[in-house]
């Protein structure tokens, strides 16, 4: 554990001199909001002060809200290191409390910003000439199947071919995400990037045509040793295109039985305020580290993990 | 009867997929990005051995199973079962068939000890120990000089198992062998 402390150290001290080089910004936003995600798929803590007339609040599941509201209010090019919150599953990958890295590059683009991930992964990870892969060709070339115009029936027969899975509700994301993870990952090299995401998984990302004219996901996920590390986007910056995913969220959320979350509409005001076209991208500090100190398991590099 | 939901799940859990009695051998949570988390486990069959994967939606549940193990003693065999009896005093007997038996009926000895797996309180798996002491019922006599097999002969055992032995071995010596690889390992004195 102490190898692994001092690590840490190390590699946040790095990270700090890389941004201050770049002239990007540090910022603290806060960990505490009125609203949360809506997110299907992500579960945030809520909190309650012990006087029970307080509303409750929500702990962020990542900085990108609030680091948006910075970047419309004119903040310029801005990183965090902060904390995130995500209730729901521990793995060997996941702590319900980990660490992102997270910046903002009003600008430029989503190569341009796989550049910058590269450098710092250079600097950080010693690692270099990583490959970058798009969703589609994957999928091609691994499994003979394209991903954004095979339909969810045939989907669901290839995907049931190759992974012993029966449960009922999957969708094509569903779908997708098990070829992705059993069949495709394990094929990939040490390190690359993977982008222009299928348009149902663009998040908070814009969808633009590709090279053919299908309209993807302007999005990149960074891979290490067969772990998602870093997740990046082109950011919407569209207010009402923004407004219309998250309400989609609530129907979708209202149908799996889940709670009703409260809308960010800070984030939508400072969307319609206007927010510069820019990359953004999250990185796992803690999957870092993991990387970095051959460790199999998250608990190997957090003080005192949970659960 | 009982059921577990995923986050429940861990090595060693007995379990009903699809009807047959499975132990869980690993668990693991995969939660892409922005997806969902699936659990991808790994079983054994108990009444075949068979390992097999299979994905969960989290949140999903599978029927708990009633298995046991438990040590049991053997006492006989009716041509049809293999009869044990509870260690425990209760003096409780199970009836064993071929499939149960397996393997297993190579090191069988009356009033040894055996790992019976119980479905529903019925006998789906027997495993002997480790190793066993059988006694030697019919080999050749060794011939001093003979190294034609490289200085081991075939022996049957008092279980019907056939193992190659040195030449020195007698019918009627006890001997102790491995029951994972069929090999002697030496003479027990009686």
């Amino acid at each position: 554990m102490p190898e692994s402390l001092k690590l840490r150290a190390s590699v946040l001290a790095e990270a700090r001199r890389f941004f201050a080089e770049r002239e990007v910004m540090e910022v603290e936003t806060p960990l505490l909001g009125t609203s949360t995600v809506t997110d299907v798929h992500l579960q945030s803590f809520e909190v309650r002060a012990h006087d029970p007339s307080q509303l409750p609040l929500f702990l962020q599941t990542s900085p990108e809200y609030t680091m948006k509201r910075l970047l419309a209010a004119g903040s310029g090019p801005i990183y965090q290191i902060a904390k995130a919150f995500r209730a729901g599953e521990r793995s060997r990958l996941h702590n319900p409390e980990f660490t992102l890295i997270e910046w903002y590059r009003p600008g430029f683009s989503l190569a341009d910003l796989m550049d910058e991930v590269q450098q710092l992964i250079a600097r950080l990870l010693c690692r270099q000439n990583i490959p970058r892969y798009t969703y589609g060709e994957l999928f091609r070339k691994h499994l003979n199947l394209d991903p954004h115009a095979i339909a969810l029936q045939e989907l669901r027969q290839r995907c049931k071919e190759l992974i012993d899975v029966r449960s009922a509700d999957l969708d094509a994301t569903d779908y997708l995400q098990l070829l992705m993870g059993k069949k495709i990952e394990p094929r990939l090299p040490d390190s690359c990037f993977v982008y222009e995401y299928p348009e149902a998984q663009a998040a908070l990302s814009v969808v633009a045509p590709d090279a053919e004219g299908v309209p993807v996901a302007q999005r990149f996920e960074f891979y290490v040793d067969g772990m998602e590390l870093a997740n990046g986007y082109l950011e919407l910056t569209d207010a009402a295109e923004q407004r219309a995913r998250f309400e989609r969220d609530l129907v979708r959320r209202q149908q799996l039985g889940l709670p009703a979350v409260p809308v960010d509409e800070e984030l939508l005001a400072a969307l319609e305020a206007g927010l510069p076209s820019c990359a953004g991208v999250a990185l796992g500090l803690d999957r870092l580290l993991m990387a970095l100190g051959q460790e199999r398991d998250i608990c190997g590099v957090i003080s005192y993990p949970l659960g | 009867m009982a059921s577990y939901a995923t986050n429940e799940f861990k090595s060693g859990l007995k379990v009903l997929v699809d009807g047959e009695p499975c132990s869980i051998l690993e668990n693991e949570v995969v939660k892409p990005g922005k997806g969902q988390a699936f659990n991808r486990v790994k079983f054994r069959n108990l009444r075949n051995g068979r390992v097999w994967e299979r994905t969960f939606k989290s949140g999903e549940s599978i029927e708990a199973a009633d298995v046991m193990e438990i040590d049991m003693e053997y006492l006989y065999a009716d041509g049809e079962f293999w009869h044990f009896m509870k260690t425990d005093g209760s003096f409780e007997q199970v009836a064993a068939d071929a499939s149960a038996i397996s393997d297993a009926k190579d090191w069988l000895k009356e009033q040894d000890v055996y790992q019976v797996i119980l479905w529903n309180e019925a006998p789906i798996s027997v495993s002997p120990p480790n190793f066993v002491e059988l006694e030697v019922a019919e080999t050749d006599p060794g011939l001093k000089g003979d190294t034609a097999q490289g200085g081991t002969k075939p022996a049957t055992l008092s279980s019907g198992a056939v193992v190659k032995v040195p030449l020195f071995v007698n019918i009627g010596d006890v001997l102790r062998v491995d029951t994972r690889t069929g090999e002697y390992q030496n003479r027990v004195s009686k």
